[in-house]
């Protein structure tokens, strides 16, 4: 059956979601194979070069809405427009990826255009009658099939889970602007002020992720400061501990990631918890430092790629999960595996 | 203000899930109320000390799943509504979004609707997006901090976060709020809470009493497993020193080309 699919690129501030592109190679091949079309939406302030950058990436048209109104992240707008899209361009199915804003568009769309939705979704099936989606439950403890009954179906895809397409400088399409007629003061939220982040490499879409865990802060040849006290003493020494762990993902252009045991003791901000309770990642390469492998940490990374376990302890669960084990202190470990690795990497 | 939580019970985190015969088992772990809704609770709590009010936890579920309504009650929780229908099983998001904006409208007067950021079970972090869309009310996903709350004027100030950051956002009052875990611990029940929250008793809602219909699911789940476990050959690598340690290290990662 002919599908039309509609991929949403999520941006903020013109600066596009990597994942996103990810959605319009997986709109393209089902495009290819049903004889179908896509468009993608891109919905913002000041992102009209985006259009492009859609199209080389596989979109044959592009709705735009270009606009004061969708500057910041305010769902409600951002979903009229959605609805919009998908009013004048009928699809079968609308992709976006499973980040902050895609999750709530896709919620949102959902409601207005009564239909269900799919979060997650990590394989896709559409070589039957009906489309398949697989997507992780329990954090991936066990996986679920599931169909959608209605259309459009909506979808949100875990990134890293397709294919990013190589942009083709080569393809044409055509770029359609909707009309956002409102006023920006018509939507009911206003947004006061943004505290942008220094974003490192955001752990969803990381091809390798170092994480720390609780042993970040047994240095055994490190005293605190005497005029701490014991916690804060722990939190001086898991300090300096993570500085080696950020060391390394540095050298590897990867992104820093924690077990819950280290976030809750107050080493690390709970961005980088990996884990049932926080984020699950797949990467190609993930290394544990100091971690012992609780089920709920081994939830959200065992379907990594290669898994590296550094732990003193040779009992630690964590090496049933890894390929390569370093039984060792990681404080001793991994300063000369960061300039090992520098060192190959700088040839 | 008036504050309905919504909660959820799930299996232990700390549980191994297994598929038999199509049905999903956690064995003997325990239920718990889902860990992401202590967040919205303690919030709740916290802004009810601070501006007055009183707190509802709401669940959805099977009547006898009262773990999380009771953690709810047991933390300072004032009242509980369950909903609950045969007509419910298997429901899909869409679907559980209609029913519980029925309930919050019929609980009524609500100013705020809190939620944990999603459940440690399904995972989708939908219904506090969907149910403020049935409301047609502002929609404040991933709240760490609320700065403000004008409870008068019925506005409240948050912090939101999204990948690049936080943005600060000013919303008209009734609203629907996720809160993450950077929100702040939650309490522990109090012995008292927990006597008291044993002896609650609180009204079960059938759809009938919602004065609506069983909704159709759209989405459905012909299939749960477990994933395949990948063969794991975990090697240690030998050396004598950490420097040896991770000179070979590095030599086996550009060996199986993961480098």
């Amino acid at each position: 059956m002919t599908k039309k699919i509609l991929a949403y690129v999520d941006q903020f501030h013109g600066k596009v979601q990597p994942s996103s592109w990810e959605g319009l190679g997986l709109a393209a091949a089902i495009a290819e194979d049903s004889g179908g079309e896509t468009a993608a939406l891109i919905l913002g302030e000041g992102i009209q070069e985006l259009a492009e950058e859609a199209i080389h990436h596989g979109a044959d048209q592009v709705f735009l809405a270009d606009d004061p109104v969708l500057k910041d992240f305010r769902p409600e707008p951002l979903a009229d427009m959605v609805k919009k899209a998908a009013e004048s361009f009928q699809p079968d199915l609308i992709l976006f990826p499973s980040t902050t804003r895609g999750r709530t568009l896709a919620g949102m769309a959902a409601v207005d255009l009564n239909t269900g939705v799919m979060v997650d979704v990590i394989d896709l099936d559409w070589s039957g009658d009906e489309i398949v989606a697989t997507r992780p439950i329990y954090a991936g403890k066990l996986l679920a099939k599931l169909v959608c009954s209605t259309t459009p179906e909506v979808i949100t895809f875990r990134p890293r889970a397709f294919d990013k397409p190589e942009p083709d400088a080569g393809r044409s399409g055509t770029v359609t602007e909707l009309e956002v007629a409102l006023e920006p003061d018509a939507v009911a939220t206003a947004i006061a002020s943004i505290q942008e982040k220094d974003q490192g490499v955001n752990l969803s879409d990381a091809s390798i992720i170092v994480s720390g865990g609780r042993g970040v802060a047994l240095n055994p040849n490190l005293e605190a400061p005497a005029d701490l006290d014991e916690e804060a003493a722990d939190v001086w020494k898991a300090e300096k501990g993570f500085a080696l762990v950020g060391d390394l993902a540095d050298a590897l252009g990867a992104a820093i990631g924690a077990s819950r045991a280290a976030v809750d003791a107050g080493y690390i901000i709970y961005d980088h918890q990996v884990g049932q309770t926080g984020k699950v990642v797949s990467p190609d390469l993930y290394i544990a430092c100091g971690i012992s492998g609780a089920i709920q940490h081994l939830a959200g990374m065992r379907s990594s790629q290669v898994i590296v376990a550094i732990n003193k302890d040779p009992d630690a669960p964590i090496f049933n999960f890894a390929r390569f084990g370093l039984v060792g202190d990681l404080h001793a470990i991994l300063p000369p595996l960061t300039e090992a690795l520098k060192s190959y990497l700088d040839q | 203000m008036k504050i309905i939580v919504c909660v959820k019970q799930v299996p232990d985190t700390a549980a191994t899930m297994t598929v038999e015969n199509g049905v999903i088992s956690w064995g003997d772990a325990p239920l718990i109320i889902n860990p992401w809704d202590e967040y919205a609770v303690e919030a709740a709590l916290n802004l009810v000390a601070d501006h007055g009010g009183d707190v509802t936890a709401l669940c959805l579920g099977k009547e006898e799943e009262t773990e999380a309504i009771k953690h709810a009650l047991a933390m300072g929780a004032d009242a509980a509504v369950m909903v609950s229908d045969p007509a419910l099983k298997g429901v899909d998001n869409l679907s559980a979004s209609k029913v519980l904006a029925a309930a919050i409208e019929k609980i009524g007067d609500a100013d705020l609707v809190l939620f944990g950021q999603q459940s440690v079970d399904t995972d989708t972090g939908l219904l506090p997006v969907q149910v403020a869309r049935v409301l047609g009310w502002p929609s404040l996903t991933l709240v760490s901090k609320i700065e403000n709350v004008a409870a008068d004027d019925g506005n409240i100030q948050v912090l939101r976060s999204m990948e690049e950051g936080g943005q600060v956002v000013d919303a008209p009052l009734p609203a629907v709020m996720s809160v993450t875990k950077d929100y702040g611990e939650p309490r522990y029940p109090s012995f008292m809470g927990i006597r008291k929250a044993s002896k609650a008793e609180y009204p079960v809602w059938s759809l009938g009493d919602l004065g609506i219909e069983a909704p159709t699911s759209a989405v459905s789940w012909p299939e749960v497993m477990e994933p395949e476990e990948k063969e794991i050959i975990t090697e240690i690598i030998p050396g004598d020193t950490p420097e040896e340690k991770a000179q070979n290290l590095v030599e086996k990662l550009i060996a199986e080309k993961v480098l």
